[in-house]
């Protein structure tokens, strides 16, 4: 397998990743839809689930990918990004407290407690050192371009980054809401779900050192 | 912090109608006049145990005077919801407020039969960091937990108005104030919600100088105690309406919201309505268009009493009013019961159709005129009053005194502190003759929590269909 196949399993994986752990969210579909008695609203639910996901991804992702423009500094870039990632990580270790004005979001508006969520535990984060190492596999592949081309190739792979993510994260966490609605109950919330935040944590520093390993 | 969820949390109410029966039951003990310390008692619950009915440990506070009265958990199945963000607490603490000292105490009740203070919340820092006094009801919530308080700043805590503030739920610090547009709401007394419909309710007693040293004749005579019900958008935390139930319905006080989140409605207990001296209990739900209705569906008519028989304070009216001090919903939203503290009565009404309810069982037990022994015989003094449920609706467990300072009022002398438990199967309920509590001597007994979460501790995020 080639590095670039590679990098966009792990976007896929990460997604995966992400959409299981009921903290992104899956529970809150299958609430939806016993208070509607319908499948439909699950399906409503996680499309505003993934929508304010994938824009938190898309929100970490275009400014790296601008950044990743300045050519003579892009070592330094995905060094800094790693660092980045692996202060996240370590914060998210020390710092085990959830943030307290998420509790703020009324339970209607999903779309933006879903944005926040993601943001506040750095899951856009999580996905920068694979997306730079796209930038600069696609950018060995392609040879030098003009400014305005690599803007564009590094927008587009910022959203196709993003976009991946988000379908593997509702696809995943779509499944569970589906089966736990379906078949197996509410009793698998309790069975089912649990606490990653360490995981978590250190999936960030992990990333974020094998960005780091490779930018050297 | 827990690896997964704590077993004790649950999704729907109808798990928790099946979860395993409480095995501990913990009842608050307080010394009316003060000269001993108040207390948590820790009762065994469990019908098989040797010990089944008998206090098996008690917590007694270190400072005299705090009056315990209302208490509730850290954590609940509230914490099952992804928005909490707070699904790894364990239940393992009760907050309990004295409402005539202000200071709270965090009781560590992991281990029961060791259970410990864990932390004390002295009342300088409550007055300091909120500017309310006298807290009274608990409940675990979104933004961490939530107290409400009876009174506002000042020494007889009437400068400003009461209102509720926020704990937080992992270091028990105090984080401030709730309200943010508290409308013209100023008194307090209870509240509780429906989570993911994001909204909550909240009612009136009085202020502390209409409690504090007694009822007020002159205030209940002249409809100066609390008589309306505020409904609040809960995380915007603004009193978005207040229904006010008519003057005459002297203090609205416990609400009661259907367990099932789906459901739209809930109760309320007024204690006397000053025109007839019945008691009520109205239903308030959520119309379609977001707004509030509320409509009362139960009186509870004065019984005929002669003037001997009754207190000072009764004795002009040659009546005995219900009085009620507290109600209670079982966890499937049927049954309602309902303390009829002066009348020596404890009512179960089908409540299946909230707008209609139906009286479907009737206990005599206590009462200011008919003094109704227990079926063991034994004295019960005072009268029902503080109920709880237990998750699977077969144990409806109550205690007898109402306040100090009203106790003496309604009940002159001291009448001992009692705990019994009826049993609701097939329909109807009566008193369990072989459940009787003895608490240690001087102690008056208020309210009751359960082993796991009870009917009136855990709000739910998800429907029980």
């Amino acid at each position: 397998m080639n590095t670039a196949a590679g990098l966009w399993l792990a976007v896929f994986a990460s997604g995966l990743y992400h959409g299981l752990n009921p903290g992104m969210g899956w529970p809150l579909a299958v609430s939806a839809a016993l208070f509607e008695q319908r499948q439909s609203a699950l399906w409503r639910a996680l499309a505003a689930l993934g929508v304010g996901h994938l824009l938190a991804m898309i929100g970490i992702l275009l400014p790296f990918g601008a950044m990743y423009l300045l050519v003579d500094y892009q070592r330094e870039i995905r060094l800094a990004a790693g660092a980045v990632v692996i202060a996240m990580g370590a914060y998210l270790v020390i710092n085990r407290r959830h943030p307290r004005f998420l509790s703020r979001v009324k339970p209607s508006r999903l779309a933006l407690w879903s944005f926040l969520v993601a943001t506040a535990h750095g899951a856009g984060l999580m996905l920068v050192p694979i997306y730079l190492g796209l930038c600069r596999v696609e950018e060995l592949d392609a040879g030098h371009q003009a400014a305005y081309e690599l803007m564009s190739r590094n927008i587009l792979i910022a959203l196709l980054v993003a976009l991946l993510h988000t379908v593997a994260m509702i696809g995943s966490g779509g499944a569970v809401a589906w089966a736990v609605h379906r078949y197996l109950g509410l009793r698998f919330l309790k069975q089912g779900w649990f606490n990653l935040d360490l995981v978590w944590a250190f999936s960030l520093i992990l990333v974020g050192v094998v960005g780091i390993w490779a930018a050297l | 912090m827990n690896l997964r969820p704590d077993p004790t949390f649950y999704p729907s109410p109808k798990d928790a109608i099946e979860a395993p029966a409480e095995t501990y039951a913990f009842t608050l003990m307080f010394s009316p006049d003060a000269s001993q310390p108040d207390g948590l008692a820790v009762v065994n619950v469990d019908p098989s145990s040797a010990q089944y009915g008998k206090v098996v440990h008690q917590v007694i506070m270190p400072n005299k005077g705090d009056e315990f009265h209302h208490f509730g958990w850290n954590a609940c199945s509230s914490s099952l919801s992804p928005l909490s963000g707070h699904a790894f607490l364990e239940r393992r603490y009760l907050i309990i407020p004295g409402i005539r000292s202000s200071r709270i105490y965090i009781i560590d009740v992991k281990d029961p039969l060791n259970a410990k203070i864990h932390k004390t919340i002295e009342p300088e820092e409550v007055f300091a960091k909120t500017g309310y006094s006298r807290p009274h009801t608990i409940h675990c919530g979104p933004e961490g937990i939530y107290v409400s308080t009876l009174g506002g700043a000042g020494a007889d805590g009437t400068d400003g108005p009461p209102g509720i503030f926020i704990l937080d739920c992992e270091t028990f610090e105090i984080l401030g104030r709730y309200e943010m547009d508290r409308g013209v709401q100023d008194k307090h007394y209870d509240f509780w919600w429906n989570l993911p419909r994001d909204y909550m309710v909240s009612s009136e007693w009085g202020l502390p100088p209409q409690f504090e040293n007694g009822l007020v004749p002159e205030d209940l005579l002249s409809n100066k105690y609390g008589h309306s019900i505020h409904f609040w958008d809960l995380r915007d935390r603004k009193n978005v309406q207040t229904i006010d139930l008519g003057e005459n319905h002297q203090m609205a006080l416990e609400i009661r919201p259907a367990h099932d989140p789906a459901k739209k409605h809930g109760f309320c207990g007024v204690v006397v309505d000053t025109t007839n001296l019945e008691g009520a209990i109205f239903t308030w739900w959520q119309k379609d268009d977001g707004t509030f209705e509320a409509k009362k569906t139960i009186t509870i008519p004065p019984q005929p009493a002669e003037a001997d028989d009754l207190p000072e304070m009764l004795k002009g009216f040659g009546a005995v009013p219900a009085l009620v001090t507290d109600i209670d919903l079982s966890m499937d939203d049927k049954y309602l019961y309902v303390a009829c503290w002066g009348q020596g009565e404890m009512h179960q009404y089908d409540v299946s159709d909230p707008m209609n309810p139906v009286l479907a069982g009737k206990v005599e037990i206590g009462g200011i005129v008919k003094q109704t022994a227990h079926p063991n015989g034994k004295a019960f003094g005072y009268g029902p009053q503080m109920v709880e449920i237990s998750r699977d609706g077969k144990r409806v467990y109550w205690t007898n005194s109402l306040y100090s300072a009203w106790d003496d009022q309604f009940y002159p002398g001291d009448r001992g502190a009692a705990m019994v438990m009826a049993k609701a199967e097939n329909g109807g309920f009566e008193l369990d003759p072989d459940f009787w509590v003895e608490f240690p001597d001087g102690y008056r007994s208020h309210q009751i929590r359960l082993e796991g979460g009870d009917c009136s501790t855990d709000s739910f995020c998800y429907p029980s269909v």
